[in-house]
């Protein structure tokens, strides 16, 4: 491998001397660190296939799309058609892992930039390594803020992270108060104990109290439990109006346990991660109904948006399930990436860094519903946005923003003995 | 804090607690029988909970109605990997025994991950879903079964052990190999025989699980470690003592939960544990 691949950068770098570089074909490498085994496989495996889509249309293209950047195919045209290769590397949900899988891949693979890594706890030490190395990393995924806040200069995130979707959580409770004339009168937390928990419920209970929302409990539980029996208890006690819940794979686990126990408040406000995957209303069915997720995506956005479906029927034809909130994220990630390295026209990581730091992609480019992708100082992008969906007939419909919305919210959600 | 919460808290723990029991009986026979900890347990279970699955998503069998099929398949797959495996490794250091267990955990999980994908799978409208209202507690109706199946199982193996020859050649073997190989009792025998029995109540407890809790290649990490401390708890090769420990871990973990804060359920559970072998080295019902 290691010698076809130095081989080609000869042939390369000899073309180029001579100045017949058109049929040079070099492959830039990214590195990607997903988790591709053990509990959050599931949510790894499709977003693999994102990533291995947006690559495979950077490299061959993709008929009938032409609002989508690298359509026309033949990889990248600033580095004479230089393809794209991802690298993939499985950090198993481990922290530890994504570190020494991300110094493998900068040391040994070479990769020009790292894209990765879904759990916020893993983004955090991978993006040390990457950060020490003076290599690249864009982050499609995780919403921890305080990955922005580090004062990293090679780390990038396309996605917008937890305070932009508290923010846009309480507008959207704000909104459902004046809507159906009613007034929310507590509020409780529920969460698993990893960053993510800990750090959305905090920002949740800050952005609860400035609302004016009275936080009646904060439940935390060990991520990975058998049994979420006193938790339930507990919250059946505090009876808050809107549950506010941040779960990973406890999700289901979490949907059964309420039902088991008879308790539902008004309305579930989930926080992404379990309640997004594919798996959540399929393994649930029925029992899925009417919990409101924040989402940074949803199916039903092609309705106003054209490229989502178009994309979206090309990842189905070939994987056989459609985008989720996560996979359209990772997609767009990788987009954001190849196009950062092409208009660096080189693989030297300085180049890709200020490449990246001077991304401006308009939002007609993008399957998100964003205004754009344009990075801050700290490597945050400034135009995300996210909207809020809540699962009906076993499909999540956007229903905030209003502009973006494709059905009414339904409230209060029916109790379990009142559904049929 | 009502009544009723405590006591309808008092009930799930229970319940979760059976499971618990039923998945370290198996473990803690295996120990007892020759010693060796065997790390691959919990994918006993996920073996159990698929093969439910599969039994019914494929043939539209209930859980239930094949619960005696999947407990005499794991039973073979124990038997099986202690011809195959274990038996190798029987005189082998304590640390090449740890890894072997430990190696056939993850090729276990590799496995099904490999041929079952790692999504998350359940059994809906078994014929035991919906859930029973006794004396103002709501317990699920899985939840019940399990506990209930849990208790039928464990019954079976306490009398097995006590009230027949071969169960009683199990306990001879337990209790002093060299001995008990002098009264004519074939060992190799009697640790296949553990092994059978100890993936059968791990396949047991998947089965009963398999009604209400998601199925997935890594499955068994959720029960082993828990396993393990109601093994150290009940004694290690107390098959009695895993039963009642089971149950305590279960209840002390809902109930600690509850009253201390969730946050803190698996520390509560640890503290308890800590205490206890503090002053009863051995376990509950351990032998010195």
């Amino acid at each position: 491998m290691k010698a076809t691949w130095k081989a080609k950068l000869a042939a390369a770098s000899v073309a180029a001397v001579f100045g017949s570089a058109a049929h040079a074909q070099q492959e830039i490498k990214v590195g990607v660190i997903y988790p591709l085994t053990g509990s959050l496989a599931a949510s790894g495996a499709e977003m693999r296939s994102a990533l291995e889509l947006a690559a495979d249309i950077v490299n061959n293209g993709a008929k009938g799309i032409p609002d989508l950047p690298f359509s026309t195919g033949g990889g990248l045209p600033n580095l004479k058609g230089a393809k794209i290769k991802l690298i993939f590397a499985d950090h198993q949900g481990n922290p530890q892992v994504g570190a020494t899988e991300a110094e493998r891949l900068i040391t040994q693979e070479k990769v020009a930039v790292l894209v990765g890594s879904y759990n916020s706890n893993v983004t955090a030490t991978a993006s040390q390594v990457a950060e020490r190395y003076k290599v690249p990393f864009v982050n499609p995924e995780s919403s921890s803020q305080s990955l922005t806040l580090r004062g990293f200069k090679y780390f990038f995130r396309t996605t917008p992270h937890d305070e932009f979707f508290v923010h846009n959580a309480f507008e959207f409770l704000k909104e459902v108060e004046a809507k159906k004339h009613i007034k929310i009168a507590s509020v409780a937390t529920f969460s698993e104990n990893t960053l993510f928990g800990n750090e959305a419920s905090k920002l949740q209970t800050r952005f609860a109290q400035s609302n004016g929302y009275n936080v009646v409990k904060q439940v935390t539980y060990p991520a990975k439990t058998t049994q979420l029996t006193s938790e339930v208890q507990t919250l059946k006690a505090a009876n808050p109006t809107v549950l506010i819940q941040n779960s990973y794979s406890e999700a289901i686990l979490s949907m059964k346990t309420y039902k088991e126990l008879g308790y539902l408040p008004d309305m579930i406000l989930a926080n992404d991660a379990g309640f997004a995957d594919t798996e959540f209303v399929k393994t649930l069915g029925k029992d899925a109904e009417y919990v409101v997720s924040r989402e940074v995506w949803a199916l039903d956005l092609a309705q106003k948006k054209p490229l989502i479906k178009q994309v979206n029927d090309l990842f189905n034809a070939r994987y056989k399930i459609n985008f989720t909130g996560n996979s359209a994220r990772s997609f767009t990630g990788l987009m954001v990436t190849a196009d950062a390295i092409n208009r660096a026209g080189s693989t030297d990581a300085e180049a890709i860094r200020k490449a990246l730091a001077e991304t401006n992609i308009p939002a007609s480019k993008l399957i998100m519903p964003w205004k754009g992708v344009k990075f801050d100082e700290s490597g945050q992008n400034t135009l995300g946005a996210g909207i809020l969906v809540q699962i009906v007939d076993g499909k999540y419909n956007t229903v905030w923003p209003a502009d973006l919305a494709t059905r009414e919210l339904v409230w209060p959600m029916p109790k379990w003995d009142q559904r049929r | 804090m009502t009544f009723d919460l405590l006591l309808q808290t008092l009930a799930s723990g229970v319940l979760i607690g059976l499971i618990y029991a039923l998945v370290a009986i198996g473990l803690t026979m295996i120990f007892g029988v020759m010693e060796i900890t065997n790390f691959a347990h919990g994918e006993f279970l996920m073996f159990g909970m698929y093969a439910s699955f599969w039994m019914f998503a494929l043939l539209a069998l209930d859980p239930m109605f094949t619960l005696p099929f999947t407990v005499l398949l794991l039973f073979g797959v124990g038997m099986l990997l202690y011809r195959l495996v274990i038996r190798r490794i029987i005189d082998a250091p304590p640390l090449s025994q740890i890894f072997t267990t430990f190696g056939l955990m993850l090729l276990f999980r590799g496995i099904a991950q490999f041929l079952w994908k790692p999504d998350f799978r359940t059994i809906e409208n078994s014929m035991v879903a919906g859930s029973v209202n006794l004396l103002g507690v709501q317990l699920g109706r899985p939840q019940l079964v399990a506990g209930i199946g849990a208790v039928v199982v464990t019954a079976a193996i306490y009398l097995f052990l006590n009230r027949t020859k071969l169960g009683s050649a199990l306990e001879a073997t337990a209790a002093d190999k060299e001995a008990a190989r002098l009264m004519g009792i074939d060992s190799h025998k009697m640790f296949a025989l553990a092994w059978g029995i100890g993936a059968a109540c791990a396949g047991a407890a998947g089965a009963l699980l398999s009604t209400f809790f998601p199925i997935f290649p890594d499955v068994g990490a959720n029960f082993i470690l828990v396993a393990f401390v109601v093994v150290n708890l009940g004694g290690f090769g107390s098959v009695t003592g895993a039963f009642w420990a089971g149950i305590l871990i279960g209840v002390v973990e809902v109930m600690g939960g509850l009253l201390v804060g969730p946050q803190y359920k698996t520390a509560v559970v640890l503290a308890l544990f800590l205490a206890v072998l503090m002053f009863r080295p051995h376990g509950l019902m351990g032998r010195a």
